[in-house]
């Protein structure tokens, strides 16, 4: 299979490259968000969604800047989009579900400094996308944000039943789990290549 | 350090020391942790990570707190995060000008600074609130603090994954690495250890206060 074919972006992005396992971008919403399944998938599904317009208009936003020869103004111009997609966002939840709302607290605003999602708006430029690539590899990396924070999550349920050692609570413990976790996911490394 | 005062904007030994220890940035705050796990797999890339983070966090500082009586409330956020994009993009210049080989090492994790949460976290907390100097203290602890919190890992990761520290073989031939510390779980490992030492210490210096408390009052 081809590096460049859909498929493979796909399945790479999940799995082999995961944004948050692999990639290290994202932690703070994967060790803050990551105490109960049912806050860890929304804010998931809204990363992603996020994900998702972000990398839309910054494709478009990049053939602007490539065209107008302003390319130090990248960086610039796609906080500032993602900042704005996250407003689109809060103002949704905040409308049709504001239980959820409030359970995601801060770190709803605080989507627009994760840096998941510049980085899938950086690295689809660096890789040169095109339109269709840019759309799966945006949805594969929220995906695989999505999957890991809910591993994590259901991780950190089971742990709250168990007795650990004093020492171990807190974060310390979620960043030995997400050690583990990442060790797993390294054996997709070559998955679909 | 002795220095007592009770107006607001008094710079203290506090102001500076509390990113060092007190509120380091990675170790207690946990903010900020993406570079601190990506680019720590040898020590020269933490340096010169925490050292950009360093420049960013000031420069911003600086701006974010002789600009707060201006910027209105509602677009504040925004407005810190054009500001810090716009030190990150000259950093990114800077360093690809200073070294190409360090600015592949690093490859997006530079303009990625951009999205560390630990400088709007600042800008939000501090800078906006106080004055432009006590801020500036204030920013170079935390810079300090974060740089050499990235140093610990940068080392540990380095020696055990690579055998070597700053490039330097440290054990000669026979020496077999332990190549996970390179890669991205021993980035998770090593610093949930770092967090575990310090935990341990935190319960063993309150147990120990704890019972010259109780030995007093006997």
């Amino acid at each position: 299979m081809s590096p460049d074919s859909l498929t493979f972006i796909f399945i790479n992005t999940i799995l082999a490259n995961n944004f948050v396992l692999a990639m290290f971008l994202g932690l703070c919403p994967f060790l803050g968000v990551s105490g109960k399944l049912n806050t860890a998938i929304p804010m998931g599904l809204a990363t992603m969604f996020v994900m998702l317009v972000s990398s839309l208009s910054a494709y478009g936003v990049n053939l602007v800047l490539v065209a107008l020869d302003i390319e130090f103004l990248r960086l610039i111009s796609y906080i500032a989009i993602i900042a704005s997609s996250v407003q689109l966002v809060e103002m949704t939840l905040k409308k049709y579900s504001p239980t959820l709302f409030r359970s995601l607290g801060i770190y709803l605003p605080l989507i627009t400094t994760n840096c998941a999602i510049l980085g899938v708006a950086l690295f689809q430029t660096f890789k040169e996308y095109d339109f269709g690539q840019s759309l799966v590899y945006a949805s594969g990396a929220g995906i695989g944000f999505t999957l890991a924070i809910a591993l994590m999550a259901g991780l950190r349920e089971k742990l709250e039943l168990s007795t650990m050692p004093s020492v171990t609570q807190g974060a310390a413990l979620s960043l030995m789990l997400g050690g583990i976790l990442s060790l797993s996911f390294m054996g997709f490394a070559g998955l679909g290549g | 350090m002795t220095q007592i005062n009770k107006n607001k904007d008094a710079i203290t030994w506090e102001t500076f020391s509390e990113g060092l220890w007190v509120n380091n940035p990675v170790f207690v705050m946990l903010l900020g942790m993406c570079p601190v796990l990506a680019v720590t797999n040898s020590a020269i890339n933490a340096l010169a990570m925490g050292l950009a983070t360093m420049f960013v966090l000031l420069a911003s500082t600086i701006l974010v707190s002789l600009l707060s009586d201006f910027i209105p409330k509602q677009v504040r956020i925004a407005t810190y995060i054009i500001i810090i994009a716009t030190f990150v993009t000259i950093i990114d210049y800077v360093i690809q000008a200073i070294s190409l080989d360090l600015y592949n090492a690093l490859g997006a994790f530079i303009q990625l600074i951009v999205a560390n949460c630990m400088i709007l976290g600042r800008a939000e907390a501090f800078s906006s609130k106080n004055k432009p100097l006590k801020s500036i203290v204030n920013a170079l602890g935390m810079g300090i603090g974060f740089t050499f919190a990235l140093l610990c890992l940068g080392v540990v990761r380095e020696v055990l994954g690579a055998g070597a520290i700053f490039g330097i073989d440290l054990f000669g031939e026979n020496f077999q690495p332990w190549v996970v510390m390179i890669l991205p779980p021993g980035g998770f490992l090593v610093l949930g250890g770092w967090l575990l030492l310090f935990d341990w210490i935190k319960q063993r210096q309150a147990k120990d206060e704890e019972q010259e408390g109780r030995a007093n009052v006997a």
